[in-house]
C-alpha cells in the first residue's frame, strides 16, 4: 500500500498534501533526503521487476488480442504462400466427387490412444471426479505420480479394479480424437467423415478399458453388449444399411474377438446368432492392426523399454530414459503396465512358424534401407552387387527375437550351446529392504534365474511365452485364461470354443459372411522393431535385470541393427509381416481361418515425412498413429463409407514384398 | 516501447541526470515553487510529456504489481490442500453409501430445454475453426466475437422447423452434454456425482441427449433421438440384470418423455413399435423434477415480446446489454427472431386452456397469499408467533381478489376490472380480419413476424383487453403466423373430451397429458418434484410499446404496474403465485395430484403418483454457491433431499418407502377447484 501511495504522489503535483508529508516536514531536511534515498534504492528492485512483468504481460496480451482478431484463415494463407496451393482434404474432394454418407461407421480404438476418467478414487485423488486420469493434458502425473500410478494400476490378482478405485474410459467421440491436446487420433477421420455428412448418429466410438483383457471389458462395463446393441441400433436408423468398422491398432484384435463373441451362444458370447455378422457388417477396415503381435510387446513387458506399449514414456522421455536420475521409473511403470492385461494381447502369435527359427525368418534378406522408392526393390540382396557380400556375411536371424550378446545373434545355430532355463530353480527373494515399495516380479527370481535366462542365449518366438511365464509367472498365469498365442492344428477342435482364442487369428475361423469384406489399411517404409540384443543390466538388484544393448549397431549405411534393436519395415510400431499376412495369405481365398470365403484387401501407404514443420504429422505420412491424418487412407475410408466395394477401390496396393514373405511362411490353409 | 527501455536505463545508469531526477523522484515543495516562477509556460508543456509517459509506467507497474500478486496467490492456492479448514456438509451420497445403498436400476436422465449442449458439425464460412465445438453450453465465448453468426447457426429453418441449409447443429452426446451448462453452472453435476458415490458409472447412468431446438418428433425424424433413447433404456435394462431403469427428466425433458412414452408404444411409421407391454416392461419410476406438465406461463411471454427469463435464457448471459434501451441494438427483436424458429418452445405454453389455468373471473389460486418471501421466512424462523399475521391476511386479500385467469392483460384496470365491463369483441373474427400486411418498405430485413403487422391491428389487439389461456393460443396464432402454423403441426394444447377419439393416436397430442392416457404400467410410478416458496410469473400485464421503429416489439410488459404499497401479487407487471421461479405449482403438481391420482380416464391402469415438494432455502452464505436446500428451477438439482430421494428410489425404495407425499403449497386445494372430468 505505500508503495502505491508513493507512486501515485508524483501525479497530484499541486494536490493537497498527505499528513504524512506534514509530518515528515518537521523533520531536517538532510535526514528525510538520505532516508528517501535508501528506501528508492531498496524500492528500485521490486519496481523494476514489476514494472517488467507488467510491460511482457501487456504485449503478451496485446499479441494474443492481435491472434485473436486475426482472421482464421492467416495461418493457412501464410501455409500456401510458403509450400503453394495445399491439396483439398480428402473430405471435401469427396464432396465434390459427390459422395454421400451410406454405411454408418464405427470406430475402435487401440491401446493408449482412449481417455480413462477417474468415477472414485482414494483421498489423494481428491477433485478429479470425471476429469481425465489418461489422455487430455497429463497434468495429474506431475502434481501426484504415485497416487496416478496407484489409480491407473489394476489389481495384480484378478486384472479388474482394485478396491475403491473404478477408472473407466470416456465414452462418445471424444474418447479418442485427440489424445492429448494437438495430438490428433482420430480427429481428422471425424472432421473429414463430417464433411461428407457424417454426424453423430451414423458414427460410434465403440470405447473401451484398453487396460482390460477383452472378455473382461464385457464382465466389467458390458463394453461387447453395448457395442453390439450399437452396431445393431445405427444399422436400424440408418435405413438397414450395414455398419463399415474401423479398427486401429489393437483395437484390431479387439474386434476379431468382438466377432466371435457376438455369435457366440449367451453365457460366454453375445447371443447374435451365427449370421449376425453377415447382417450388421459391410466391412472391417483394419488400420495398423498387429493381426500376429508386435515385437514391441514383448520388450515392453520384458523391460518396459518398448515405446509406443508404455507410451508414458514418449511424455517425460529424457526422465524416464536417462541413466542419471534412475529413480526406478521404469520399475514403477513396469509394475503398473505389469497389471494390465491387454498388453498380452500383443505378444507375436503364431511362434517359429510365422516369426522364425533360430535360422530363418520369412523376412531374410531383407536390409532396412535409407528409404526411397528404388532402394526397396534394392534392398534385397541378390539385387544388389555391391552389396551382396556384406549381406552374406551378416545373415541376420530376424527370428531369434531375444538374444543375449550381439554375437548370439549373429552366430549359426549349431555353434550355440543353450542352457534350458524352464526348469531352473529361482534364486531366494530379493525383494528385501533395499527396494521397498518397488515391485516387479523380478525380485523374486533371484540370481539363478536371471543366470538362467541368459544362458539360454536365443529365444525363437516359440519360446516367448515359455519365457515371459518363467519371468512373470503371476502376469502371465492371469493372461494365459484370457489369452493364447498359439497356430491352430484343428480348428474343429471344441476347445476353441473358448473365449482366450477369439482374439487370435491364428486360432479363430472368421464368421460365416461372404459379403464381407477385410482390408489391412497399414503405413510402410519406417523400420520397427523386430528383434533385440539384450544384456544384463549391471546393477542388478532393485532394477530391472535386463536391458536392450544399445551398444550393439553399426555404422554401415545399411544399418540392420541399431541401438541393440534389428529392424525391418513397418509402420514403426507393428511389422509389415504381422500387419498383412492375414490378409495376403492367412484368410486369402477359401482357407481353413476363412472357410466362408471373405474377400481381403492390402493397402499399404509409403511414409513419406512431412517435408516442413507446417505441416504437423504430415499428410503422408505411414507411422502407426500418423497414419490416421493420411490422405489417401482417409479417401479410402470414405469411399468404402460411401458404398465402394475393394474393388473399386483398386484392390489391393503393396510396396512392400509381403506376398514373397508370406509365400515362405509355411503353414496348412 | 523501446525508447521507454532506453528512457529506464538511462535513469538507471546516471542517477543524478536532472531530468531523471525529476522523474522518478517527487519534488519537495521549496523545488516546485522555484519551478513554477521560472517558466510556467513550458513547465506545463513538459510535464504534460513526462506526465504521458509517467502513466504509461505506472500503469506497467501497477499491472506487473497485480500479475505478480496473482500468481503468488495462484500458487498459494495449488499448495494448499484441497480442503483446508472449509469442510462442507457431508454429499448425500457419501451418507447413503455408508447406509449400504448400491445401485440397483439404471438411471436415465433427460435433460430440459437451454441446459443441453448443441455442437456444431457444419457451418457456413464465418464460423471456421468451430468444427465441433460447442456453440450453445459452454463458455459462449462466440456470442461476443461473432455475434450475428452465432444467431444464424443457432437458428431454424422457418418453414419446416428442422436445419437451414448448410448447418448442421448437434446436441452434444453422453453426461457431458448437460452437467455443467456453463463452467461453474452445473446443472446435473452434482446429481451425477452422487450417483457415482453409490456406484453408479457409465454403464447404468445413461444421459438421453436431444436436440432440445427441435420439436419432440422432429428428433427421432433428424436425429433418431426417440430411437436411440429406447435402444439405450433396453440395452441397460439387460445389462443391468434385467432391472427396470429410472427415468430422471427436468423441467421440458419431463413432457420429452411423457413423448417418448407414448411413442415408444406406438405402431412403427409414426412410432417405436415397443409394443404395449414395453413400458412396463422397462421402467420402475419417473422422477420428473421441475415438470412443466401443463405448461409456463413464461413461455407465453417469450413468444409475446420475447421477455421470458428462463425460455430466453440468453438474457441472463448478458442482462444489461439486452434491456436496455439506450443502447438499442435490437438485441431483443434478433433473440425473438431467433427463438420462434425453435418450435420446442411452443411445447411450453399452457395447456388445458381456461378449464385448467382459469377464466376471466376466477382461476384455481384464488386466495393465494401473495407474500411469498416472507412467508417461508415466517413459517421457518417464527411458526407460533405467526398466528399473529394469519388474521390479518385474509381481510387485505378480500379487497383485492387477483384474477389470475386473464394471462394477459393490456393495462391494470383491465387486469381488475369484473368482467362484465371489459369490452367484448368478438376475438375469433378479429384474428382473421385484420391480418393484412402493410408492412412498410423501409424495413429491409425481417427478423419478427411483427414487422408483417400493421399498427393497426396491434392496436386492436390491444383493444382486446384481456386473455385468458384459452384464447391466447389465438392471440398467438395473430401475431406469430409462422411459428404457430409450424408447431400446432407437433403440439396440441387443448383438453380432451373423449380420450377414446382416434384422432387422438396422432403424435402431436403425445407431449400433452390431458390428452393422452398413459401406458398400461401399473407398477410404474410418477413422482413429481419441485421446488416451491418462490414467486412465479403468472399473467403479465402488457402496454403498446412506444417506438415505432422497423422490426421493434410492439408489446411490453408495462414494469410500472404495481401492487398496493408495493406488496401483494403484482410487481413490475407480472402477478406472481407460488412455484419454483419458472414453474407454478399448478403446472407442476397437478397432474400427480388429481389428473392422474388413482385410476382415472388420464391414468387407466392407475400408475402410483407421488408429489415430493422441497421448500426453497436460499443459501444462507456465499460460501454455499447455489444452495444444498434450494427450490429454484435448476438450482433444485444442487438440493440435498432431492437427491437423497432420487438415489433412494434408484437404489429400490418405492414411493411409499421414502415417505409418500410430501407437500408444503396448496397444490391439493387448487387441483380440487379445477373442475374438468376424470
Amino acid at each position: 500500500m505505500s508503495l502505491l501511495r508513493r507512486r501515485k504522489r508524483p501525479e497530484d503535483d499541486g494536490g493537497p498534501q498527505s499528513v504524512e508529508d506534514d509530518t515528515d516536514d518537521k523533520k531536517g531536511k538532510s535526514g528525510k533526503k538520505a532516508g528517501k534515498k535508501r528506501r528508492r534504492n531498496g524500492y528500485t528492485c521490486v519496481d523494476n521487476c514489476c514494472w517488467l512483468v507488467g510491460c511482457i504481460c501487456t504485449t503478451w496480451w496485446l499479441l494474443l488480442f492481435l491472434y485473436n482478431t486475426m482472421p482464421a484463415s492467416f495461418p493457412q494463407y501464410v501455409t500456401e504462400k510458403i509450400t503453394g496451393p495445399l491439396p483439398d482434404p480428402p473430405g471435401v474432394k469427396c464432396v465434390k466427387e459427390g459422395l454421400e454418407p451410406k454405411h454408418p461407421v464405427v470406430f475402435v480404438p487401440g491401446i493408449v490412444t482412449g481417455g480413462l476418467e477417474l468415477w472414485e478414487g482414494h483421498e489423494c485423488a481428491e477433485g478429479l471426479f470425471r476429469k481425465r486420469l489418461w489422455g487430455g493434458t497429463f497434468g495429474e502425473i506431475y502434481r501426484r505420480p504415485s497416487c496416478w500410478l496407484q489409480h491407473m494400476s489394476l489389481d495384480n490378482e484378478t486384472g479388474l479394479d482394485p478396491d475403491g478405485i473404478r477408472v473407466r474410459p470416456v465414452s462418445g467421440l471424444v474418447a479418442a480424437d485427440y489424445f492429448a491436446p494437438g495430438y490428433f487420433v482420430w480427429a481428422v477421420l471425424i472432421a473429414n467423415l463430417a464433411r461428407v455428412g457424417y454426424e453423430e448418429k451414423n458414427m460410434y466410438m465403440a470405447a473401451y478399458d484398453w487396460r482390460l483383457s477383452f472378455q473382461n471389458t464385457e464382465v466389467r462395463d458390458k463394453t461387447l453388449s453395448r457395442i453390439k446393441r450399437n452396431i445393431e441400433l445405427m444399422v436400424e436408423i440408418n435405413d438397414g444399411q450395414k455398419a463399415v468398422i474401423i479398427p486401429h491398432s489393437m483395437g484390431v484384435l479387439y474386434f476379431l474377438h468382438f466377432m466371435k463373441w457376438v455369435e457366440a451362444p449367451a453365457p460366454m458370447g453375445g447371443g447374435g446368432g451365427p449370421d449376425w455378422c453377415a447382417k450388421h457388417i459391410k466391412a472391417v477396415m483394419n488400420i495398423g492392426g498387429p493381426l500376429l503381435g508386435a515385437p514391441k510387446a514383448l520388450s515392453g513387458l520384458f523391460s518396459a523399454e518398448a515405446k509406443d506399449v508404455a507410451f508414458a514414456r514418449g511424455i517425460a522421455p529424457g526422465v524416464l530414459d536417462s541413466d542419471v536420475f534412475h529413480i526406478q521409473t521404469l520399475q514403477h511403470i513396469m509394475r503398473m503396465s505389469r497389471t494390465w492385461d491387454s498388453t498380452m494381447s500383443m505378444i507375436p502369435k503364431g511362434g517359429e512358424t510365422i516369426w522364425g527359427g533360430l535360422d530363418w525368418s520369412p523376412e531374410e534378406g531383407y536390409l532396412p534401407s535409407n528409404k526411397t522408392h528404388e532402394n526397396i526393390h534394392n534392398s534385397f540382396c541378390k539385387d544388389n552387387e555391391s552389396d551382396s557380400k556384406a549381406c552374406e556375411a551378416r545373415q541376420i536371424n530376424y527370428g531369434r527375437i531375444v538374444s543375449f550378446g550381439r554375437d548370439v545373434a549373429e552366430t549359426h545355430s549349431s555353434n550355440l550351446e543353450r542352457v534350458d532355463f524352464r526348469g531352473a530353480v529361482k534364486g531366494k527373494n530379493l525383494a528385501n529392504s533395499t527396494c521397498l515399495d518397488v515391485w516387479t516380479e523380478y525380485h523374486e527370481m533371484g540370481f539363478s534365474g536371471i543366470k538362467a535366462i541368459a544362458e539360454y542365449k536365443a529365444y525363437t518366438a516359440g519360446d516367448l511365452v515359455d519365457l515371459l511365464e518363467f519371468v512373470a509367472p503371476k502376469m502371465m498365469e492371469r493372461g494365459n485364461t484370457h489369452f493364447s498365442h498359439g497356430l491352430a492344428e484343428n480348428l474343429d477342435d471344441p476347445k476353441y470354443a473358448h473365449y482366450k482364442y477369439w482374439s487370435n487369428a491364428l486360432e479363430t475361423k472368421l464368421p460365416n459372411a461372404p459379403d464381407m469384406e477385410i482390408y489391412s489399411l497399414y503405413g510402410v517404409g519406417i523400420q520397427t522393431e523386430r528383434s533385440y540384443v539384450y544384456k544384463l543390466a549391471p546393477t542388478a538388484e532393485c532394477y530391472i535385470p535386463f536391458q536392450i544393448d544399445n551398444t550393439a549397431g553399426d555404422t554401415d549405411e545399411h544399418v540392420c541393427l541399431k541401438d541393440g534393436v534389428y529392424t525391418v519395415d513397418g509402420d514403426e510400431t507393428v511389422p509389415a509381416l504381422s500387419a498383412g499376412f492375414m490378409c495376403a495369405k492367412g484368410w486369402r481365398g477359401k482357407t481353413r481361418f476363412n472357410p466362408s470365403g471373405i474377400k481381403t484387401y492390402i493397402r499399404e501407404y509409403d511414409h513419406n515425412p512431412p517435408s516442413n514443420f507446417l505441416e504437423g504429422r504430415g499428410t503422408q505420412s505411414g507411422a502407426h498413429v500418423d497414419i490416421m491424418g493420411n490422405f489417401q487412407l482417409i479417401e479410402d475410408v470414405i469411399r468404402v463409407a460411401a458404398g465402394a466395394s475393394g474393388e473399386q477401390l483398386g484392390g489391393d496396393r503393396v510396396y512392400t514384398d509381403i506376398f514373397k514373405w508370406s509365400d515362405k511362411i509355411n503353414i496348412k490353409l | 516501447m523501446g525508447s521507454i527501455l532506453r528512457f529506464r536505463k538511462l535513469c538507471f545508469i546516471e542517477p543524478t541526470l536532472r531530468s531523471c531526477e525529476s522523474f522518478e523522484t517527487q519534488k519537495d515543495d521549496r523545488k516546485q515553487e522555484k519551478r513554477q516562477r521560472i517558466d510556467e509556460h513550458k513547465n506545463k508543456n513538459m510535464r504534460q510529456r513526462r506526465r504521458g509517459l509517467r502513466c504509461l509506467d505506472s500503469c506497467f507497474w501497477f499491472i506487473g504489481c497485480m500479475v505478480t500478486t496473482w500468481w503468488l496467490l495462484l500458487f498459494l492456492h495449488h499448495c494448499l490442500p484441497a480442503n483446508l479448514g472449509f469442510k462442507g456438509p457431508e454429499p448425500p451420497g457419501v451418507r447413503l453409501k455408508k447406509e449400504g445403498l448400491t445401485p440397483l436400476h439404471p438411471v436415465v436422465l433427460v435433460p430440459g430445454i437451454v441446459t443441453g449442449g448443441l455442437e456444431l458439425w457444419e457451418g457456413r464460412p464465418c464460423a471456421e475453426g468451430l468444427f465441433r465445438k460447442r456453440v450453445w453450453g459452454g463458455s459462449f465465448t462466440e456470442i461476443l466475437k461473432r455475434p450475428l453468426c452465432w444467431l444464424e447457426h443457432l437458428s431454424l429453418d422457418d418453414e419446416t422447423g428442422l436445419d437451414p441449409p448448410g448447418i448442421r447443429l448437434r446436441p452434444v452426446p453422453g453426461l457431458v452434454g448437460a452437467d455443467y451448462f456453463a463452467p461453474g453452472y452445473f446443472v446435473w453435476a452434482v446429481l451425477i456425482e452422487n450417483l457415482a458415490r453409490i456406484g453408479y458409472e457409465g454403464k447404468n447412468m445413461y444421459m438421453a441427449a436431444y436436440d432440445w431446438r427441435l420439436s419432440f418428433q422432429n428428433t427421432e425424424v433428424r436425429d433418431q433421438s426417440l430411437s436411440r433413447l429406447k435402444i439405450n433404456i433396453e440395452l441397460m435394462y439387460v445389462t443391468n440384470g434385467n432391472k427396470k431403469v429410472v427415468v430422471v427428466p427436468h423441467s421440458m425433458g419431463v413432457i420429452y418423455f411423457l413423448h417418448f412414452l407414448k411413442w415408444v408404444e406406438a405402431a412403427p411409421p409414426m412410432g417405436g413399435g415397443g409394443g404395449p407391454g414395453w413400458c412396463a416392461k422397462h421402467i420402475k419410476a419417473i422422477m420428473n423434477i421441475g415438470p412443466a406438465f401443463l405448461g409456463v406461463p413464461k413461455a407465453v411471454s417469450g413468444i409475446l415480446s420475447a421477455e421470458g427469463k428462463d425460455v430466453a435464457f440468453i438474457r441472463a448471459v448478458a442482462p444489461g446489454l439486452l434491456d436496455s434501451e439506450v443502447l438499442g441494438l435490437q438485441t431483443l427483436e434478433r433473440l425473438m427472431g431467433v427463438s420462434r424458429t425453435w418450435d420446442s418452445v411452443v411445447s411450453l405454453l399452457p395447456k388445458g386452456g381456461d378449464a385448467i389455468w382459469g377464466d376471466l373471473d376466477s382461476s384455481p389460486e384464488d386466495g393465494h397469499k401473495c407474500d411469498l418471501e416472507t412467508k417461508s421466512y415466517f413459517q421457518m424462523s417464527s411458526k407460533e408467533n405467526s398466528s399473529g399475521n394469519e388474521d390479518k391476511r385474509p381481510v387485505f386479500h378480500m379487497n383485492q381478489q387477483t384474477r389470475y385467469g386473464r394471462m394477459i392483460s393490456f393495462g391494470k384496470t383491465a387486469s381488475e376490472q369484473h368482467s362484465s365491463k371489459l369490452p367484448t369483441v368478438a376475438q375469433m373474427e378479429l384474428m382473421h380480419a385484420n391480418r393484412v400486411s402493410n408492412s412498410s418498405a423501409t424495413c429491409r430485413d425481417v427478423w419478427t413476424e411483427y414487422g408483417k403487422i400493421s399498427r393497426t391491428s396491434i392496436q386492436e389487439v390491444a383493444d382486446n383487453k384481456a386473455y385468458t389461456a384459452g384464447t391466447l393460443i389465438d392471440l398467438l396464432r395473430f401475431v406469430a403466423p409462422k411459428m404457430m402454423q409450424r408447431a400446432e403441426v407437433q403440439f396440441s394444447h387443448g383438453l380432451a373430451a373423449d380420450l377414446d377419439d382416434p384422432k387422438y393416436a396422432h403424435y402431436k397430442y403425445w407431449s400433452n397429458p390431458l390428452e393422452t392416457k398413459l401406458p398400461d404400467a401399473p407398477d410404474m410410478e410418477i413422482y413429481s418434484l419441485y421446488g416451491v416458496g418462490i414467486p412465479t410469473e403468472r399473467s403479465y400485464i402488457y402496454k403498446l410499446s412506444p417506438s415505432d421503429k422497423c422490426n421493434s416489439i410492439p408489446f411490453r410488459i408495462d414494469s410500472s404496474a404495481e401492487g398496493k404499497g408495493g406488496q401483494g401479487c403484482l410487481r413490475g407487471g407480472v402477478y406472481f403465485v407460488d412455484g419454483d421461479e419458472s414453474i407454478p405449482v399448478l403446472s407442476a403438481g397437478f397432474m400427480c395430484a388429481k389428473g392422474w391420482r388413482g385410476k382415472t380416464r388420464f391414468n387407466p391402469s392407475g400408475s402410483a403418483t407421488y408429489i415430493r415438494e422441497f421448500r426453497h432455502k436460499p443459501p444462507a452464505s456465499l460460501l454455499e454457491g447455489r444452495g444444498a436446500e434450494s427450490g429454484g428451477h435448476v438450482d433444485i438439482m444442487g438440493n440435498v433431499a432431492l437427491i437423497e430421494d432420487i438415489l433412494r428410489v434408484a437404489a429400490g425404495a418405492s414411493g411409499a418407502e421414502i415417505g409418500g407425499d410430501r407437500i408444503y403449497s396448496d397444490i391439493l386445494e387448487m387441483s380440487d377447484r379445477v373442475n374438468i372430468k376424470l
